[in-house]
């Protein structure tokens, strides 16, 4: 047999991308499940860890469990029905119109207290971040944040997920006197109130997206947790 | 004359059917697994894949992870293109290595995904690129496409060890200086350090590529200094 024909060297190559492609689908769909649950522990320990809970991600289905008592989804401002909050694909609805778009939202009892958890997702410099931010009762106050991303450079825009940065959102305020949304502002070094964090120097355009994700997401929610938290809570706000 | 020179072909014949197959391990093949990991190792003698070398020497879990999955990828692509050295077409050879490196490479990356998770986090692309890994592609063309299947696998074996062993240990030297543990586990004693009260302080240089490139330096240093082979004139 010549092996250097053309013909023969048409039929190798076909032969062998069919094979490698074939054995290649069949290794992933195999293994999806066990990835699915990698990934679905993964975002519960960072739900949790934006509640300050930090647990091994082994531990965090049952952690999730314990604390996360509630699990919502809103779209245009009201909480719907029949859907998931967890499976929910915030990537995806980020991208819809505010009346379509499907905003998650878990409630978490921690030693008696109430958090509101949000999930975060917007665009760093190279790729997709993402985050958790919870806020106290009174929906105002930042509880604890956690920040990810895909592919920012290493060292810069990267550093959103140090707890050097996220430590500095906690205790910052969402909401102004007169209780209107203003996210928090990502400053370039010179952070002083408390609506407003240091960015990270060498990744402005990073953290320029954690503050606009900040804006862009959590305007979702402002009107159903004004409502939801009571106005008990929100008088407080107003006198203190 | 005629009768003789039939008889002397007869008796070749003879000789070449008596002869004992090669051991195993026969001494060349013992050489197959041992040159790599020293006379001629792939990383501080050929100075190939020094790229992983660098990135991910930062922890021992990680290196071993990566040089698992390198053992994996050289054994069995060394083995498969051995395996069908007489059918590929010469036009056409490196695709065909290429292809059977790249996934491989996709497999264990699909694999370290679903089983640990963490780990392939942390290597992230370095995984991808063993494609690239010039030890791999280097061995497959040089040695794979003109060898029987065992010498290629020793071969694969040979060389994949050669590249871990430096791997792990810049990786020893680099988790060891630079967070005072080992796979984790705390080496130093807390008691030791300033914050405690003590004189020592982890060396946050050791975490940066840089010093793995130092590290692979001093061993190249070393052995050069050890091994008379490897003294140039």
């Amino acid at each position: 047999m010549d092996v250097n024909k053309n013909s023969y060297t048409f039929l190798f190559a076909t032969a062998m991308v069919v094979v490698v492609a074939a054995s290649l689908s069949f290794a992933a769909t195999n293994l999806k499940p066990f990835q699915d649950i990698n990934v679905e522990q993964e975002k519960m320990q960072s739900i949790l860890s934006s509640i300050q809970i930090q647990v091994e991600r082994s531990e965090a289905p049952e952690a999730y469990e314990s604390y996360i008592t509630e699990a919502i989804v809103l779209q245009g401002g009201e909480a719907i029905e029949g859907q998931d909050a967890f499976a929910v694909d915030l990537a995806k609805e980020i991208r819809k119109s505010d009346e379509e778009r499907l905003s998650p939202l878990y409630i978490a009892d921690k030693e008696g207290e109430t958090y509101y958890i949000i999930p975060l997702q917007g665009n760093g410099l190279w790729g997709p971040i993402w985050g958790y931010v919870s806020l106290k009762q009174d929906i105002n106050t930042v509880y604890g944040a956690t920040f990810d991303h895909k592919a920012e450079t290493p060292g810069l825009g990267a550093e959103i997920n140090t707890p050097v940065f996220e430590e500095q959102f906690k205790n910052k305020r969402m909401l102004d006197s007169n209780l209107t949304f203003v996210g928090i502002d990502v400053r370039k070094g010179d952070a002083s109130t408390e609506y407003q964090v240091d960015g990270i120097s060498g990744g402005t355009i990073t953290s320029d997206g954690v503050e606009a994700m900040i804006l862009d997401c959590v305007k979702e929610y402002v009107s159903f947790l004004k409502e939801h938290s009571g106005k008990t809570a929100t008088a407080a706000l107003i006198s203190e | 004359m005629a009768d003789v020179l039939e008889k002397k072909e007869e008796a070749k014949d003879l000789l070449v059917d008596k002869q004992p197959k090669e051991p195993l391990f026969s001494k060349k093949n013992r050489k197959l697994l041992n040159d790599p990991l020293n006379d001629n190792n792939p990383i501080t003698v050929q100075v190939l894949g020094i790229c992983s070398a660098l990135a991910i020497t930062v922890k021992l879990y990680p290196a071993l992870v990566m040089s698992i999955s390198v053992l994996f990828v050289m054994a069995a692509g060394n083995v498969i293109v051995s395996l069908m050295r007489n059918f590929i077409p010469n036009r056409i050879r490196i695709i065909v290595q290429l292809v059977v490196v790249a996934s491989l490479v996709a497999l264990v990356d699909q694999v370290l995904k679903a089983f640990v998770y963490d780990v392939s986090k942390e290597l992230s692309v370095f995984v991808g690129l063993i494609i690239t890994n010039c030890i791999i592609m280097g061995r497959l063309e040089a040695f794979a496409l003109g060898n029987s299947v065992w010498r290629s696998f020793l071969d694969g074996i040979g060389n994949a060890f050669g590249y871990a062993w430096i791997l792990l240990a810049v990786a020893f030297f680099r988790e060891l200086l630079g967070s005072g543990t080992l796979f984790g586990f705390q080496i130093i004693p807390d008691a030791w350090y300033l914050a405690n009260g003590g004189f020592y302080s982890n060396n946050g240089f050791m975490l940066l590529p840089p010093m793995a490139l130092i590290t692979v330096g001093i061993i190249i240093w070393v052995q050069r200094a050890r091994n008379t082979k490897l003294i140039e004139e």
